[in-house]
């Protein structure tokens, strides 16, 4: 999947210190872009991709030939609207979609696997960060993403306090939650339950823990939609038959559904760097870096945030997002807040919310026009 | 813009930094804004108002005067906006307190129930008064601790609040209020404006 000629990639030649101590250095990232840069190269938008996106934000995915995770919010006249912005997404290193990760070879040619280095928020932000240097673009003018994506907008702008002018951490959290904690190691012991996981050298055997990974992203996928949504989509309808049929077979329309979510994803995601970036939004805690003040975090930016969070996601919910907002208005910084009503849970971000779409859009081209 | 923001916007300087809670669909902030250069943000509790302050490129931050308040330091604000909307809070003196806490100046206005058509509506009519500033009936309004321009006056006297400058407004006039008028002000104002600060 790494050398499909359809993906972009930037090799980064200087040395990388990552947080457990490695150096990595003549590593991939591999990127897109959407739009153009103007210019002034004032109207460059960096997007963070969440724990199974990648580069391939809008219009059609050319490894996987879907819609982009982000097709919703990101193309031409939408609430990123790529007439105007020059939109930038990379896969996060521990990534499957081309940048540096598991299932690379290390110097001898062996695949990594689980010897591939634990990595952070902060070490795939650090290393993204070379792609403003690669567009030779000063400042953007904005930064932004969901859930983990969000995450890395707060590491970013923690890191490098005058490389944009907005801010836009959409339901996430500065601090991994006991519970998010708990979710992200239900999957990974799923995936390393699996017999054909191997200790993870999978590859070298041939086998693929798909049965694993794929109940890693069922338990995971029931945590981005409501109760509310749910019973809404599913109720108790039963999956084409008249009764029960008194067996384990998929009875329930929303059994059917899960297992569909899960046997798509196997296709696409590795099974290692679920475990890696899992890993790495379990290791976020921005307030901890701080020393228990967040508001240290951005005491440096003069960056304009605008946060925004929904009504249904209990994964990311409201009061983690707010906690934000109260970090920056501690500090004064220039600080809007939103909560969007919407019953789709934490998917809502990536899903068809006007109010959403139309506070993101507003926020954005309003914001430009004040440049 | 109405008068009454008019007014308000009268007694802030340029270039000063201002909350304005429960600030509506922002005209306000943005007439200070686009106006006087001012660094301002709002306090909304509404989402659709949320929605259109941000359609207008104003900072707003969707929360509730009771509650979040005070996650805003101490005088980190030169002066902060409350519109017609103490009388509607649970404890109108808490969000007070918090107002001139957070300002280091507050502008507090209210809708005055001392004013003469409210008094005649009762008298005359013995039903709860409906005016211009007053609009709803008593089942469906959000004003739970309806006060006069005489009581809110006393109210911050008795607090130890220092009033600046306290203005009673009717249509398009406003006056000083001050110790020796309060009476006649109480009788002909339907609201009072008030600069204050502790």
């Amino acid at each position: 999947m790494n050398t499909e000629k359809n993906i972009k990639t930037l090799i980064v030649k200087k040395p990388l210190k990552l947080d457990c101590g490695k150096t990595i250095k003549d590593f991939p990232i591999a990127y897109e872009t959407y739009g153009s840069l103007n210019s002034k190269k004032d109207n460059a938008i960096l997007v963070f991709h969440a724990l199974t996106g990648d580069q391939f934000v809008t219009g059609i995915n050319p490894v996987t030939n879907k819609e982009g995770w982000w097709s919703y919010a990101v193309g031409p006249d939408k609430a990123i609207d790529t007439n105007k912005y020059f939109v930038i997404c990379s896969n996060v290193i521990g990534g499957c979609m081309g940048s540096y990760g598991p299932s690379h070879k290390d110097p001898d040619q062996k695949i990594y696997g689980t010897n591939f280095p634990v990595i952070t928020i902060n070490d795939m932000v650090n290393a993204q960060y070379n792609l403003l240097d690669h567009f030779n673009i000063d400042k953007l003018f904005s930064i932004t993403g969901g859930s983990m994506g969000g995450m890395q907008v707060l590491q970013f702008i923690s890191n490098f306090p005058d490389k944009t002018k907005t801010v836009i951490p959409i339901a996430t959290t500065s601090s991994h939650s006991a519970q998010n904690i708990a979710f992200n190691e239900l999957g990974r012991q799923a995936i390393t339950a699996d017999s054909n996981w191997k200790d993870g050298n999978y590859t070298l055997n041939e086998t693929n823990p798909g049965k694993g990974l794929a109940v890693a992203r069922m338990a995971a996928h029931i945590t981005y939609l409501s109760k509310k949504g749910l019973q809404e989509k599913f109720g108790r309808k039963l999956q084409e038959r008249e009764d029960l049929k008194f067996g384990f077979d998929a009875d329930f329309q929303i059994e059917s559904y899960l297992r569909y979510q899960g046997s798509v994803f196997v296709d696409r995601f590795d099974a290692n760097s679920y475990l890696y970036i899992t890993r790495a939004m379990d290791y976020f805690d921005l307030t901890k870096q701080f020393k228990g003040n967040l508001s240290e975090a951005f005491i440096n930016t003069k960056a304009k945030f605008f946060i925004i969070s929904f009504t249904s996601d209990w994964l990311y919910p409201t009061q983690e997002n707010k906690d934000i907002v109260i970090a920056l208005n501690s500090i004064g910084a220039d600080v809007g807040f939103v909560e969007i009503e919407s019953d789709k849970g934490h998917d809502s971000f990536l899903l068809d919310v006007p109010d959403f779409l139309s506070a993101l859009k507003n926020f954005l081209d309003k914001s430009y026009e004040e440049n | 813009m109405k008068n009454e923001f008019q007014v308000i916007a009268d007694l802030i300087e340029r270039d000063k930094k201002v909350l304005d809670v429960g600030c509506a669909d922002g005209t306000l902030i943005k007439f200070l804004k686009d106006n006087k250069n001012i660094n301002i943000r709002g306090l909304e509790i509404s989402k659709e108002k949320v929605q259109e302050c941000i359609a207008k490129g104003l900072t707003v931050i969707e929360g509730n005067a009771e509650k979040d308040l005070k996650q805003f330091p101490d005088k980190s604000f030169d002066y902060v906006v409350l519109s017609q909307t103490l009388q509607a809070f649970l404890s109108p003196e808490l969000v007070l307190d918090e107002l001139l806490r957070v300002g280091k100046k507050a502008i507090v206005t209210i809708p005055n129930f001392g004013y003469w058509k409210v008094r005649f509506h009762l008298l005359f009519k013995g039903t709860m008064p409906i005016t211009k500033t007053l609009p709803d009936e008593w089942y469906n309004t959000p004003n739970l601790h309806m006060c006069t321009i005489k009581d809110f006056f006393h109210f911050v006297k008795s607090k130890d609040i220092t009033i600046f400058k306290s203005l009673a407004l009717n249509n398009l006039n406003s006056s000083i209020i001050n110790e020796s008028n309060l009476g006649v002000k109480n009788l002909f104002a339907d609201l009072g404006i008030f600069l204050i600060e502790k």
